[in-house]
């Protein structure tokens, strides 16, 4: 088209970097929050702080989802203006895919040994 | 008809037929799609993560009579490693702080830095997995091993691929200077280095923390 050789402002990417990066304070900010959210998993496992390991369980897995939203954000740098929303389309498409792959893989196997191996699914060292 | 049509001139063809398609690809500045591009290729990045934190879901307590994750996790070795990562992170964070300056020198050092943290975690995970061979944990031992060295192995692999390719980049940048094709590329390291620590977020936790809760 005519106007191809000077691209329409508006149009075109805005100038590849213009906000695409985080400042010192966001990048700090996400460091801090990282290390925190990094050190209280690890203190609660090695500490044995909560007698009962599901509570711990439960409690780490809900730090290891807020880390990743925190690196998700403040390293990532995502948000659901960037590339005109397509990163975050794309992103919900993958987070989809992937609580039905480890959903429906834990529910099937989950079953498939519940109901096939009657005998063996607990105690292999009683095989020979 | 067509001579008459209130169509746009640039959708007919030389005949005055409309065209259902642009006569020319409209021009998009060189680069402007790499972005989201990348974005795409770490998200499928993502899914083969996914299918194999799947098998480690599947399998990770099939022992087959031998060890498990209680005997064979070091969980201070696997905070050091954490540590390695997360600092590599913080370190290209500054690294891309001093390319938007346009300050070569300071971008390299903090890529310097950022590969030698790189460097440190991969040694500790290289220590962690002959220690563990050396104890007879190979990953033909048990289902678990399998799934584990797969996992652990796949992301490691992805962290030395991330150190070749920084290192390509420092002597791009070296050659050429932060040129805007080389800015591009860094920005694309940069997503791909804190979308391994993402990664790591769920080794760490899935594997080492909750293994050590079995």
């Amino acid at each position: 088209m005519s106007d191809a050789a000077h691209p329409k402002p508006g149009h075109d990417h805005p100038d590849a970097h213009a906000g695409a990066h985080g400042t010192m304070g966001s990048y700090m900010i996400g460091f801090g929050l990282s290390v925190i959210l990094t050190a209280i998993p690890f203190w609660l496992v090695m500490t044995g702080f909560f007698a009962n390991p599901q509570t711990t369980a439960i409690i780490i897995m809900a730090f290891a989802v807020v880390q990743i939203v925190v690196h998700m954000i403040y390293f990532l740098h995502m948000n659901t203006r960037s590339e005109g929303g397509w990163s975050m389309m794309a992103l919900m498409f993958t987070l989809v895919l992937v609580v039905i792959t480890l959903s429906g893989s834990m529910w099937v196997m989950y079953h498939l040994n519940h109901n096939m191996m009657p005998t063996m699914s607990h105690d292999m060292s009683q095989m020979p | 008809m067509a001579s008459a049509s209130p169509i746009d001139p640039a959708f007919l063809d030389k005949d005055g037929n409309p065209l259902f398609h642009l006569a020319h690809e409209p021009h998009h500045p060189e680069g402007s799609s790499t972005m989201l591009g990348f974005w795409m290729y770490l998200m499928s990045d993502c899914l083969i993560f996914a299918c194999l934190f799947a098998t480690y879901a599947v399998l990770g307590a099939n022992y087959a009579a031998g060890p498990g994750p209680r005997d064979l996790f070091d969980l201070p070795l696997v905070a050091v490693n954490t540590a390695m990562l997360l600092f590599s992170s913080i370190t290209y964070g500054f690294a891309m702080l001093a390319m938007e300056k346009n300050r070569v020198a300071a971008t390299q050092g903090w890529l310097a830095i950022t590969g030698l943290f790189g460097l440190a975690f991969l040694s500790i995970e290289l220590y962690e997995f002959a220690h563990l061979i050396h104890e007879g944990a190979t990953p033909q031992r048990s289902g678990f091993l399998s799934a584990f060295f797969t996992l652990v192995g796949t992301h490691g692999l992805h962290v030395t691929f991330g150190i070749i390719w920084l290192v390509t980049l420092m002597v791009q940048v070296a050659k050429k200077g932060l040129i805007p094709a080389n800015q591009r590329r860094l920005m694309c390291l940069s997503m791909f280095w804190h979308f391994l620590d993402v990664i790591w977020i769920g080794v760490f936790t899935f594997v080492y923390l909750m293994g050590m809760l079995r």
